[in-house]
Protein backbone atom coordinates (compact mmCIF):
# COMPACT_ATOMS: atom_id res chain seq x y z
CA UNK A 1 0.00 0.00 0.00
CA UNK A 2 1.38 3.33 -0.94
CA UNK A 3 0.34 6.51 0.78
CA UNK A 4 1.37 8.67 -2.16
CA UNK A 5 -0.78 6.79 -4.68
CA UNK A 6 -3.77 8.85 -5.76
CA UNK A 7 -6.89 7.99 -3.77
CA UNK A 8 -9.46 5.56 -5.19
CA UNK A 9 -12.15 7.46 -3.33
CA UNK A 10 -12.22 11.14 -2.55
CA UNK A 11 -15.15 12.59 -0.68
CA UNK A 12 -15.32 16.37 -0.30
CA UNK A 13 -17.74 18.28 1.90
CA UNK A 14 -20.39 15.63 1.48
CA UNK A 15 -23.73 16.72 2.93
CA UNK A 16 -27.14 15.14 2.95
CA UNK A 17 -30.24 16.84 4.27
CA UNK A 18 -33.65 15.21 4.54
CA UNK A 19 -35.92 18.23 4.91
CA UNK A 20 -34.54 20.19 7.85
CA UNK A 21 -32.59 17.26 9.21
CA UNK A 22 -28.93 16.97 8.32
CA UNK A 23 -27.93 13.30 8.22
CA UNK A 24 -24.42 13.86 6.84
CA UNK A 25 -22.75 17.20 7.39
CA UNK A 26 -19.75 18.32 5.34
CA UNK A 27 -17.83 15.05 5.51
CA UNK A 28 -14.49 14.84 3.66
CA UNK A 29 -12.14 11.88 3.51
CA UNK A 30 -10.04 9.81 1.14
CA UNK A 31 -9.40 6.13 0.67
CA UNK A 32 -6.15 4.93 -0.83
CA UNK A 33 -5.66 1.90 -3.07
CA UNK A 34 -5.52 -1.31 -1.03
CA UNK A 35 -6.62 0.40 2.15
CA UNK A 36 -9.18 -0.87 4.65
CA UNK A 37 -10.95 2.14 6.02
CA UNK A 38 -13.19 1.65 9.04
CA UNK A 39 -16.31 3.79 9.26
CA UNK A 40 -17.35 4.08 12.88
CA UNK A 41 -20.14 5.89 14.62
CA UNK A 42 -23.09 5.39 16.93
CA UNK A 43 -26.58 4.56 15.65
CA UNK A 44 -27.90 7.34 13.43
CA UNK A 45 -24.44 8.87 12.89
CA UNK A 46 -24.89 8.80 9.11
CA UNK A 47 -22.78 5.77 8.13
CA UNK A 48 -25.42 4.05 6.02
CA UNK A 49 -26.47 7.30 4.37
CA UNK A 50 -22.81 7.95 3.49
CA UNK A 51 -22.41 4.48 1.96
CA UNK A 52 -25.66 4.88 0.05
CA UNK A 53 -24.40 8.15 -1.41
CA UNK A 54 -21.13 6.43 -2.36
CA UNK A 55 -23.17 3.80 -4.19
CA UNK A 56 -25.25 6.39 -6.02
CA UNK A 57 -28.45 5.30 -4.28
CA UNK A 58 -28.97 8.59 -2.47
CA UNK A 59 -28.22 11.94 -4.11
CA UNK A 60 -26.05 14.24 -1.98
CA UNK A 61 -27.44 17.68 -1.15
CA UNK A 62 -23.98 19.12 -1.73
CA UNK A 63 -20.35 18.07 -1.91
CA UNK A 64 -18.64 15.75 -4.33
CA UNK A 65 -17.67 12.09 -4.61
CA UNK A 66 -14.79 11.09 -6.84
CA UNK A 67 -14.10 7.43 -7.46
CA UNK A 68 -10.97 6.44 -9.41
CA UNK A 69 -10.63 10.14 -10.18
CA UNK A 70 -14.08 10.30 -11.81
CA UNK A 71 -17.13 12.12 -10.57
CA UNK A 72 -19.71 9.57 -9.38
CA UNK A 73 -22.74 11.45 -10.67
CA UNK A 74 -21.22 11.82 -14.14
CA UNK A 75 -19.65 8.35 -14.49
CA UNK A 76 -22.01 6.18 -12.47
CA UNK A 77 -21.97 3.17 -14.81
CA UNK A 78 -18.19 2.95 -15.24
CA UNK A 79 -17.59 3.40 -11.52
CA UNK A 80 -20.21 0.95 -10.25
CA UNK A 81 -18.81 -1.69 -12.59
CA UNK A 82 -15.73 -1.72 -10.35
CA UNK A 83 -17.44 -1.29 -7.01
CA UNK A 84 -19.55 -3.66 -4.97
CA UNK A 85 -21.12 -3.83 -1.55
CA UNK A 86 -22.54 -6.16 0.99
CA UNK A 87 -24.79 -5.42 3.90
CA UNK A 88 -26.23 -7.67 6.54
CA UNK A 89 -29.49 -5.81 6.06
CA UNK A 90 -29.88 -6.44 2.35
CA UNK A 91 -30.88 -9.85 1.10
CA UNK A 92 -30.72 -11.55 -2.25
CA UNK A 93 -33.84 -12.83 -4.04
CA UNK A 94 -35.16 -15.54 -1.74
CA UNK A 95 -36.78 -17.80 -4.33
CA UNK A 96 -33.60 -18.34 -6.32
CA UNK A 97 -30.91 -20.81 -5.35
CA UNK A 98 -27.54 -19.53 -4.18
CA UNK A 99 -26.02 -20.51 -7.50
CA UNK A 100 -28.78 -18.85 -9.56
CA UNK A 101 -28.34 -15.64 -7.59
CA UNK A 102 -24.63 -15.66 -8.31
CA UNK A 103 -25.27 -16.30 -12.02
CA UNK A 104 -27.58 -13.30 -12.17
CA UNK A 105 -24.98 -11.07 -10.51
CA UNK A 106 -22.25 -12.37 -12.82
CA UNK A 107 -24.38 -11.59 -15.88
CA UNK A 108 -25.32 -8.19 -14.52
CA UNK A 109 -21.65 -7.24 -14.28
CA UNK A 110 -20.82 -8.88 -17.60
CA UNK A 111 -18.30 -11.41 -16.23
CA UNK A 112 -16.79 -13.97 -18.54
CA UNK A 113 -16.11 -17.58 -17.61
CA UNK A 114 -18.93 -17.36 -15.10
CA UNK A 115 -19.00 -21.00 -13.97
CA UNK A 116 -15.32 -20.89 -13.06
CA UNK A 117 -15.64 -17.59 -11.22
CA UNK A 118 -18.60 -18.87 -9.22
CA UNK A 119 -16.70 -22.06 -8.36
CA UNK A 120 -13.82 -19.94 -7.05
CA UNK A 121 -15.96 -17.76 -4.88
CA UNK A 122 -18.01 -20.69 -3.55
CA UNK A 123 -14.77 -22.39 -2.64
CA UNK A 124 -13.26 -19.29 -1.00
CA UNK A 125 -16.31 -18.69 1.17
CA UNK A 126 -16.85 -22.41 1.91
CA UNK A 127 -20.34 -22.38 0.43
CA UNK A 128 -20.23 -25.75 -1.33
CA UNK A 129 -22.73 -27.47 0.91
CA UNK A 130 -25.43 -24.86 0.30
CA UNK A 131 -24.76 -23.62 -3.22
CA UNK A 132 -27.80 -25.48 -4.61
CA UNK A 133 -30.07 -24.46 -1.76
CA UNK A 134 -32.92 -22.02 -2.25
CA UNK A 135 -31.83 -18.74 -0.63
CA UNK A 136 -34.96 -18.62 1.57
CA UNK A 137 -33.71 -21.75 3.36
CA UNK A 138 -30.29 -20.37 4.32
CA UNK A 139 -29.33 -19.55 7.88
CA UNK A 140 -28.53 -15.88 8.54
CA UNK A 141 -24.81 -16.64 8.56
CA UNK A 142 -25.06 -18.44 5.21
CA UNK A 143 -27.05 -15.50 3.87
CA UNK A 144 -24.28 -13.12 4.93
CA UNK A 145 -21.74 -15.29 3.14
CA UNK A 146 -23.90 -15.20 0.00
CA UNK A 147 -23.97 -11.40 0.24
CA UNK A 148 -20.19 -11.35 0.47
CA UNK A 149 -19.87 -13.86 -2.35
CA UNK A 150 -21.92 -11.65 -4.66
CA UNK A 151 -19.74 -8.70 -3.62
CA UNK A 152 -16.36 -10.30 -4.35
CA UNK A 153 -17.56 -12.31 -7.36
CA UNK A 154 -17.46 -9.20 -9.55
CA UNK A 155 -13.81 -8.53 -8.67
CA UNK A 156 -14.40 -4.99 -7.46
CA UNK A 157 -11.62 -2.49 -6.80
CA UNK A 158 -13.64 -0.99 -3.96
CA UNK A 159 -15.89 -2.84 -1.57
CA UNK A 160 -18.37 -1.23 0.81
CA UNK A 161 -19.22 -3.53 3.67
CA UNK A 162 -21.95 -2.67 6.15
CA UNK A 163 -21.43 -4.88 9.23
CA UNK A 164 -20.25 -7.86 7.19
CA UNK A 165 -19.68 -10.17 10.15
CA UNK A 166 -22.74 -9.19 12.20
CA UNK A 167 -24.52 -12.55 12.10
CA UNK A 168 -21.57 -14.88 11.77
CA UNK A 169 -20.27 -17.32 14.36
CA UNK A 170 -16.70 -16.52 15.53
CA UNK A 171 -15.15 -19.20 13.34
CA UNK A 172 -16.82 -18.01 10.12
CA UNK A 173 -16.27 -14.36 11.09
CA UNK A 174 -12.55 -15.16 11.44
CA UNK A 175 -12.57 -16.87 8.05
CA UNK A 176 -14.26 -13.84 6.47
CA UNK A 177 -11.80 -11.39 7.99
CA UNK A 178 -8.90 -13.50 6.77
CA UNK A 179 -10.43 -13.66 3.31
CA UNK A 180 -10.91 -9.90 3.13
CA UNK A 181 -7.34 -9.29 4.26
CA UNK A 182 -6.17 -11.77 1.68
CA UNK A 183 -8.18 -10.04 -1.10
CA UNK A 184 -6.74 -6.73 0.04
CA UNK A 185 -3.19 -8.05 -0.20
CA UNK A 186 -3.53 -10.09 -3.38
CA UNK A 187 -5.66 -7.80 -5.52
CA UNK A 188 -5.19 -4.40 -3.95
CA UNK A 189 -8.86 -4.25 -2.99
CA UNK A 190 -9.88 -1.15 -1.02
CA UNK A 191 -12.56 -1.68 1.59
CA UNK A 192 -14.79 0.75 3.45
CA UNK A 193 -16.02 -1.15 6.44
CA UNK A 194 -18.62 -0.51 9.15
CA UNK A 195 -18.93 -2.64 12.24
CA UNK A 196 -20.05 -2.26 15.82
CA UNK A 197 -17.39 -4.75 16.88
CA UNK A 198 -14.51 -2.54 18.07
CA UNK A 199 -11.96 -5.33 18.30
CA UNK A 200 -12.70 -6.26 14.74
CA UNK A 201 -12.38 -2.62 13.70
CA UNK A 202 -8.98 -2.34 15.33
CA UNK A 203 -7.81 -5.60 13.79
CA UNK A 204 -9.10 -4.92 10.27
CA UNK A 205 -8.74 -1.22 9.62
CA UNK A 206 -5.64 0.55 8.39
CA UNK A 207 -7.39 3.79 9.28
CA UNK A 208 -10.64 4.74 10.88
CA UNK A 209 -13.00 7.64 10.36
CA UNK A 210 -15.43 8.41 13.11
CA UNK A 211 -18.84 9.98 12.43
CA UNK A 212 -20.96 11.59 15.07
CA UNK A 213 -24.34 13.16 14.23
CA UNK A 214 -23.35 13.34 10.60
CA UNK A 215 -20.00 15.05 11.23
CA UNK A 216 -16.56 13.58 10.89
CA UNK A 217 -15.07 13.97 14.37
CA UNK A 218 -11.93 11.86 14.16
CA UNK A 219 -9.72 10.28 11.53
CA UNK A 220 -6.56 8.23 11.78
CA UNK A 221 -5.24 4.85 12.84
CA UNK A 222 -7.07 3.14 15.68
CA UNK A 223 -4.17 3.91 18.01
CA UNK A 224 -4.01 7.58 17.01
CA UNK A 225 -7.74 7.97 17.70
CA UNK A 226 -7.46 6.21 21.07
CA UNK A 227 -4.54 8.50 22.01
CA UNK A 228 -6.32 11.63 20.82
CA UNK A 229 -9.32 11.00 23.03
CA UNK A 230 -7.13 9.88 25.95
CA UNK A 231 -8.84 6.49 26.27
CA UNK A 232 -7.44 2.99 26.61
CA UNK A 233 -9.08 1.41 23.57
CA UNK A 234 -11.43 2.09 20.67
CA UNK A 235 -14.44 0.79 22.55
CA UNK A 236 -13.98 3.49 25.17
CA UNK A 237 -13.65 6.16 22.51
CA UNK A 238 -16.83 4.87 20.95
CA UNK A 239 -18.72 4.93 24.26
CA UNK A 240 -17.49 8.43 25.04
CA UNK A 241 -18.59 9.81 21.66
CA UNK A 242 -21.85 7.85 21.59
CA UNK A 243 -22.79 9.18 25.06
CA UNK A 244 -21.93 12.71 24.00
CA UNK A 245 -24.29 12.24 21.05
CA UNK A 246 -27.06 11.02 23.32
CA UNK A 247 -26.58 13.83 25.83
CA UNK A 248 -26.57 16.52 23.19
CA UNK A 249 -29.61 15.02 21.46
CA UNK A 250 -31.60 14.90 24.69
CA UNK A 251 -30.61 18.45 25.62
CA UNK B 1 -27.81 0.05 -23.01
CA UNK B 2 -25.99 -3.22 -22.43
CA UNK B 3 -27.71 -6.41 -23.49
CA UNK B 4 -26.00 -8.55 -20.84
CA UNK B 5 -27.52 -6.51 -18.04
CA UNK B 6 -30.99 -6.73 -19.56
CA UNK B 7 -30.52 -10.49 -20.03
CA UNK B 8 -29.37 -10.83 -16.41
CA UNK B 9 -32.66 -9.40 -15.21
CA UNK B 10 -34.69 -11.51 -17.61
CA UNK B 11 -32.91 -14.65 -16.39
CA UNK B 12 -33.47 -13.58 -12.79
CA UNK B 13 -37.22 -13.55 -13.43
CA UNK B 14 -37.28 -16.70 -15.50
CA UNK B 15 -35.50 -18.51 -12.63
CA UNK B 16 -38.32 -17.30 -10.43
CA UNK B 17 -40.99 -18.82 -12.64
CA UNK B 18 -39.07 -22.03 -13.11
CA UNK B 19 -39.93 -23.27 -9.67
CA UNK B 20 -43.04 -21.35 -8.72
CA UNK B 21 -46.37 -22.88 -9.65
CA UNK B 22 -48.39 -20.04 -8.03
CA UNK B 23 -46.58 -17.49 -10.21
CA UNK B 24 -47.24 -19.48 -13.37
CA UNK B 25 -50.87 -19.96 -12.32
CA UNK B 26 -51.17 -16.23 -11.74
CA UNK B 27 -50.37 -15.57 -15.38
CA UNK B 28 -53.01 -17.93 -16.73
CA UNK B 29 -55.66 -18.14 -14.03
CA UNK B 30 -57.47 -14.81 -14.53
CA UNK B 31 -57.36 -14.72 -18.32
CA UNK B 32 -58.68 -18.27 -18.36
CA UNK B 33 -61.51 -17.49 -15.93
CA UNK B 34 -62.37 -14.31 -17.82
CA UNK B 35 -62.61 -16.28 -20.99
CA UNK B 36 -64.82 -18.96 -19.47
CA UNK B 37 -67.24 -16.50 -17.83
CA UNK B 38 -67.42 -13.97 -20.63
CA UNK B 39 -67.52 -16.74 -23.18
CA UNK B 40 -70.67 -18.22 -21.67
CA UNK B 41 -72.29 -14.80 -21.19
CA UNK B 42 -71.55 -14.04 -24.81
CA UNK B 43 -73.07 -17.31 -26.00
CA UNK B 44 -76.16 -16.66 -23.90
CA UNK B 45 -76.63 -13.09 -25.14
CA UNK B 46 -75.95 -14.10 -28.71
CA UNK B 47 -78.88 -16.52 -28.48
CA UNK B 48 -81.30 -13.74 -27.51
CA UNK B 49 -79.81 -10.79 -29.32
CA UNK B 50 -79.22 -12.09 -32.82
CA UNK B 51 -79.71 -8.60 -34.24
CA UNK B 52 -76.30 -7.47 -32.92
CA UNK B 53 -73.96 -8.74 -35.63
CA UNK B 54 -70.91 -10.82 -34.75
CA UNK B 55 -71.70 -10.85 -31.04
CA UNK B 56 -69.25 -13.59 -30.16
CA UNK B 57 -66.56 -12.07 -32.31
CA UNK B 58 -67.02 -8.69 -30.70
CA UNK B 59 -66.91 -9.85 -27.15
CA UNK B 60 -64.37 -12.63 -27.22
CA UNK B 61 -62.08 -10.67 -29.49
CA UNK B 62 -62.33 -7.67 -27.20
CA UNK B 63 -61.77 -9.81 -24.14
CA UNK B 64 -58.62 -11.39 -25.53
CA UNK B 65 -57.26 -8.02 -26.61
CA UNK B 66 -58.06 -6.50 -23.22
CA UNK B 67 -56.21 -9.31 -21.46
CA UNK B 68 -53.21 -8.63 -23.67
CA UNK B 69 -53.16 -5.03 -22.46
CA UNK B 70 -53.67 -6.14 -18.87
CA UNK B 71 -50.84 -8.72 -19.00
CA UNK B 72 -48.52 -6.22 -20.66
CA UNK B 73 -49.11 -3.83 -17.77
CA UNK B 74 -48.71 -6.57 -15.19
CA UNK B 75 -45.51 -7.73 -16.84
CA UNK B 76 -43.97 -4.39 -15.97
CA UNK B 77 -45.47 -3.77 -12.55
CA UNK B 78 -45.19 -7.29 -11.13
CA UNK B 79 -41.58 -7.52 -12.29
CA UNK B 80 -40.85 -4.38 -10.27
CA UNK B 81 -42.86 -5.67 -7.32
CA UNK B 82 -40.90 -8.92 -7.34
CA UNK B 83 -37.73 -6.86 -6.83
CA UNK B 84 -39.38 -4.85 -4.11
CA UNK B 85 -40.67 -7.95 -2.30
CA UNK B 86 -37.22 -9.55 -2.56
CA UNK B 87 -35.63 -6.33 -1.25
CA UNK B 88 -33.40 -6.54 -4.28
CA UNK B 89 -33.71 -2.97 -5.56
CA UNK B 90 -30.57 -1.88 -3.74
CA UNK B 91 -28.56 -4.72 -5.29
CA UNK B 92 -29.79 -3.69 -8.72
CA UNK B 93 -29.47 0.07 -8.51
CA UNK B 94 -26.07 -0.07 -6.82
CA UNK B 95 -24.87 -2.09 -9.82
CA UNK B 96 -24.04 -0.57 -13.23
CA UNK B 97 -27.63 -1.31 -14.31
CA UNK B 98 -29.24 1.77 -15.85
CA UNK B 99 -32.90 2.68 -15.32
CA UNK B 100 -33.40 2.31 -19.07
CA UNK B 101 -32.03 -1.25 -18.91
CA UNK B 102 -34.29 -2.00 -15.98
CA UNK B 103 -37.28 -0.76 -17.97
CA UNK B 104 -36.19 -2.70 -21.04
CA UNK B 105 -36.00 -5.91 -18.99
CA UNK B 106 -39.46 -5.36 -17.52
CA UNK B 107 -40.78 -4.72 -21.03
CA UNK B 108 -39.21 -7.94 -22.25
CA UNK B 109 -40.84 -9.82 -19.37
CA UNK B 110 -44.10 -8.18 -20.30
CA UNK B 111 -43.79 -9.42 -23.89
CA UNK B 112 -43.03 -12.96 -22.69
CA UNK B 113 -46.14 -12.94 -20.50
CA UNK B 114 -48.30 -11.55 -23.29
CA UNK B 115 -47.11 -14.25 -25.69
CA UNK B 116 -47.86 -16.98 -23.14
CA UNK B 117 -51.32 -15.60 -22.31
CA UNK B 118 -52.26 -14.98 -25.93
CA UNK B 119 -51.42 -18.52 -26.93
CA UNK B 120 -53.40 -20.01 -24.05
CA UNK B 121 -56.42 -17.75 -24.57
CA UNK B 122 -56.37 -18.19 -28.31
CA UNK B 123 -56.39 -21.96 -27.96
CA UNK B 124 -59.08 -21.94 -25.24
CA UNK B 125 -61.36 -19.70 -27.31
CA UNK B 126 -60.97 -22.03 -30.25
CA UNK B 127 -61.57 -25.20 -28.23
CA UNK B 128 -64.44 -24.00 -26.03
CA UNK B 129 -66.28 -21.57 -28.28
CA UNK B 130 -65.01 -22.42 -31.76
CA UNK B 131 -63.84 -18.81 -31.88
CA UNK B 132 -60.77 -18.04 -33.89
CA UNK B 133 -59.18 -14.76 -32.82
CA UNK B 134 -57.51 -14.59 -36.22
CA UNK B 135 -60.86 -13.51 -37.76
CA UNK B 136 -59.71 -10.01 -36.90
CA UNK B 137 -57.27 -10.62 -39.72
CA UNK B 138 -54.06 -8.86 -40.57
CA UNK B 139 -54.91 -5.98 -38.26
CA UNK B 140 -54.46 -8.19 -35.25
CA UNK B 141 -50.68 -7.63 -35.36
CA UNK B 142 -50.72 -3.81 -35.12
CA UNK B 143 -53.62 -3.96 -32.65
CA UNK B 144 -51.68 -6.23 -30.30
CA UNK B 145 -48.49 -4.19 -30.63
CA UNK B 146 -50.32 -1.00 -29.72
CA UNK B 147 -52.14 -2.59 -26.81
CA UNK B 148 -48.85 -3.92 -25.45
CA UNK B 149 -47.41 -0.41 -25.58
CA UNK B 150 -50.49 1.01 -23.83
CA UNK B 151 -50.02 -1.72 -21.20
CA UNK B 152 -46.40 -0.60 -20.78
CA UNK B 153 -47.51 3.01 -20.36
CA UNK B 154 -49.93 2.09 -17.58
CA UNK B 155 -47.31 -0.30 -16.12
CA UNK B 156 -44.49 2.26 -15.99
CA UNK B 157 -46.88 4.86 -14.56
CA UNK B 158 -48.03 2.46 -11.82
CA UNK B 159 -44.47 1.38 -11.08
CA UNK B 160 -43.44 5.01 -10.60
CA UNK B 161 -46.30 5.51 -8.14
CA UNK B 162 -45.32 2.40 -6.16
CA UNK B 163 -41.68 3.52 -6.12
CA UNK B 164 -42.75 6.93 -4.87
CA UNK B 165 -45.36 5.89 -2.29
CA UNK B 166 -43.94 2.51 -1.26
CA UNK B 167 -45.57 -0.77 -0.53
CA UNK B 168 -48.89 0.81 0.47
CA UNK B 169 -49.41 1.71 -3.17
CA UNK B 170 -48.90 -1.92 -4.19
CA UNK B 171 -52.60 -2.49 -4.76
CA UNK B 172 -52.33 -0.18 -7.79
CA UNK B 173 -50.52 -2.97 -9.60
CA UNK B 174 -53.86 -4.76 -9.95
CA UNK B 175 -56.34 -1.91 -9.83
CA UNK B 176 -54.84 0.90 -11.92
CA UNK B 177 -55.53 -0.72 -15.27
CA UNK B 178 -59.25 -1.02 -14.45
CA UNK B 179 -59.41 2.72 -14.14
CA UNK B 180 -58.64 2.77 -17.85
CA UNK B 181 -61.10 0.04 -18.77
CA UNK B 182 -64.29 2.19 -18.96
CA UNK B 183 -62.54 4.71 -21.20
CA UNK B 184 -60.93 2.01 -23.31
CA UNK B 185 -64.39 1.10 -24.63
CA UNK B 186 -63.46 -2.56 -24.69
CA UNK B 187 -66.94 -4.04 -24.96
CA UNK B 188 -69.00 -1.10 -26.24
CA UNK B 189 -68.54 1.62 -28.84
CA UNK B 190 -67.20 4.96 -27.73
CA UNK B 191 -70.48 6.66 -28.71
CA UNK B 192 -72.29 5.14 -25.71
CA UNK B 193 -70.15 7.25 -23.35
CA UNK B 194 -71.39 10.67 -22.24
CA UNK B 195 -69.95 13.40 -24.44
CA UNK B 196 -67.43 14.69 -21.91
CA UNK B 197 -66.09 11.18 -21.29
CA UNK B 198 -65.76 10.58 -25.01
CA UNK B 199 -63.25 13.44 -25.05
CA UNK B 200 -61.21 11.66 -22.41
CA UNK B 201 -61.50 8.31 -24.16
CA UNK B 202 -60.18 9.72 -27.44
CA UNK B 203 -56.80 10.45 -25.82
CA UNK B 204 -56.57 6.86 -24.65
CA UNK B 205 -54.69 4.87 -27.32
CA UNK B 206 -56.48 1.66 -26.29
CA UNK B 207 -59.91 3.15 -27.11
CA UNK B 208 -58.75 3.67 -30.71
CA UNK B 209 -57.68 0.05 -30.95
CA UNK B 210 -60.99 -1.30 -29.69
CA UNK B 211 -62.87 1.07 -31.98
CA UNK B 212 -60.61 -0.07 -34.78
CA UNK B 213 -61.40 -3.68 -34.00
CA UNK B 214 -65.12 -2.98 -34.29
CA UNK B 215 -64.62 -1.18 -37.58
CA UNK B 216 -62.79 -4.19 -38.98
CA UNK B 217 -65.38 -6.65 -37.73
CA UNK B 218 -68.46 -4.72 -38.82
CA UNK B 219 -67.37 -3.09 -42.08
CA UNK B 220 -64.22 -4.94 -43.00
CA UNK B 221 -62.59 -1.56 -43.69
CA UNK B 222 -59.04 -0.65 -42.78
CA UNK B 223 -59.05 1.19 -39.43
CA UNK B 224 -56.18 3.42 -40.51
CA UNK B 225 -57.14 6.61 -38.72
CA UNK B 226 -57.73 4.76 -35.45
CA UNK B 227 -54.36 3.03 -35.81
CA UNK B 228 -52.61 6.29 -36.60
CA UNK B 229 -54.12 7.94 -33.54
CA UNK B 230 -53.19 5.01 -31.37
CA UNK B 231 -49.59 4.96 -32.60
CA UNK B 232 -49.24 8.73 -32.14
CA UNK B 233 -50.77 8.77 -28.67
CA UNK B 234 -48.79 5.70 -27.60
CA UNK B 235 -45.55 7.33 -28.74
CA UNK B 236 -46.26 10.55 -26.90
CA UNK B 237 -47.51 8.92 -23.72
CA UNK B 238 -44.64 6.43 -23.63
CA UNK B 239 -42.09 9.23 -23.81
CA UNK B 240 -43.99 11.16 -21.12
CA UNK B 241 -44.30 8.21 -18.78
CA UNK B 242 -40.65 7.17 -19.12
CA UNK B 243 -39.71 10.78 -18.36
CA UNK B 244 -41.96 10.61 -15.31
CA UNK B 245 -40.26 7.34 -14.23
CA UNK B 246 -36.82 9.03 -14.41
CA UNK B 247 -38.12 12.02 -12.45
CA UNK B 248 -39.63 9.77 -9.80
CA UNK B 249 -36.38 7.87 -9.54
CA UNK B 250 -34.44 11.11 -9.07
CA UNK B 251 -36.94 12.21 -6.44
CA UNK B 252 -36.66 8.87 -4.61
CA UNK B 253 -32.85 9.08 -4.66
CA UNK B 254 -33.06 12.58 -3.28
CA UNK B 255 -35.41 11.58 -0.48
CA UNK B 256 -33.56 8.33 0.25
CA UNK B 257 -36.70 6.38 -0.71
CA UNK B 258 -35.15 4.08 -3.28
CA UNK B 259 -33.40 2.00 -0.63
CA UNK B 260 -36.43 2.06 1.67
CA UNK B 261 -39.18 1.41 -0.81
CA UNK B 262 -39.63 -2.21 0.31
CA UNK B 263 -39.72 -1.38 3.99
N1 LIG C 1 -34.67 8.69 3.86
C1 LIG C 1 -34.53 9.31 5.03
N2 LIG C 1 -35.38 10.28 5.39
C2 LIG C 1 -35.23 10.94 6.57
N3 LIG C 1 -34.25 10.68 7.46
C3 LIG C 1 -33.36 9.72 7.15
C4 LIG C 1 -33.46 8.98 5.94
N4 LIG C 1 -32.42 8.09 5.91
C5 LIG C 1 -31.74 8.27 7.06
N5 LIG C 1 -32.30 9.24 7.81
C6 LIG C 1 -31.83 9.72 9.11
O1 LIG C 1 -30.47 10.04 9.00
C7 LIG C 1 -29.76 9.69 10.18
C8 LIG C 1 -28.57 8.82 9.83
O2 LIG C 1 -29.07 7.56 9.45
P1 LIG C 1 -28.10 6.38 9.02
O3 LIG C 1 -28.96 5.21 8.66
O4 LIG C 1 -27.18 6.87 7.98
O5 LIG C 1 -27.30 6.10 10.36
P2 LIG C 1 -26.24 4.95 10.69
O6 LIG C 1 -25.01 5.63 11.18
O7 LIG C 1 -26.08 4.03 9.57
O8 LIG C 1 -26.98 4.22 11.91
P3 LIG C 1 -27.01 2.65 12.31
O9 LIG C 1 -25.73 2.35 12.99
O10 LIG C 1 -28.17 2.63 13.26
O11 LIG C 1 -27.25 1.86 11.08
C9 LIG C 1 -30.78 9.01 11.10
O12 LIG C 1 -31.21 9.94 12.06
C10 LIG C 1 -31.91 8.64 10.17
O13 LIG C 1 -33.16 8.66 10.83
Amino acid sequence: MSSIASPVLKVSQLTKRFGNFTAVDGVSFEMRPGEILGLLGPNGAGKTTTIQMLLGLVTPTSGSIEVFGLDLLMHREAILQQVNFSSTYISMPQSLTVEENLWVVARLYGLSDIAQQIDNVVCKLEMKEFRQKVTRKLSSGQMTRLGLAKAILTKPRILFLDEPTASLDPDVAYMIRALLKDEQRSSGLSILYTSHNMREMEEMSDRIIFLQRGRLVAEGTAQAIVDRFGQTDLEEVFLKLARESTVSLSS
Amino acid sequence: MKLHRIMALIFRHLYLYRRSLPRIMEIFYWPFLDLVIWGFITLYLARYQPQVPGFVTFFLGALILWDILFRAQQGITITFLEELWARNLMNLFASPLKPSEFLAATMAMSVLKVVAVSIVMGICALVFYSYNVLVIGLWLGPFVLNLVITGWIIGVFTTSLIMRFGQEAEVLAWSMVFLFQPISCVFYPIEVLPAWLQGVAWVNPAAHIFEGMRVVLTTGQAPLSHLAWSVGLNGLLLIAVVGWFYRTMAYCKDQGLLVRVGE
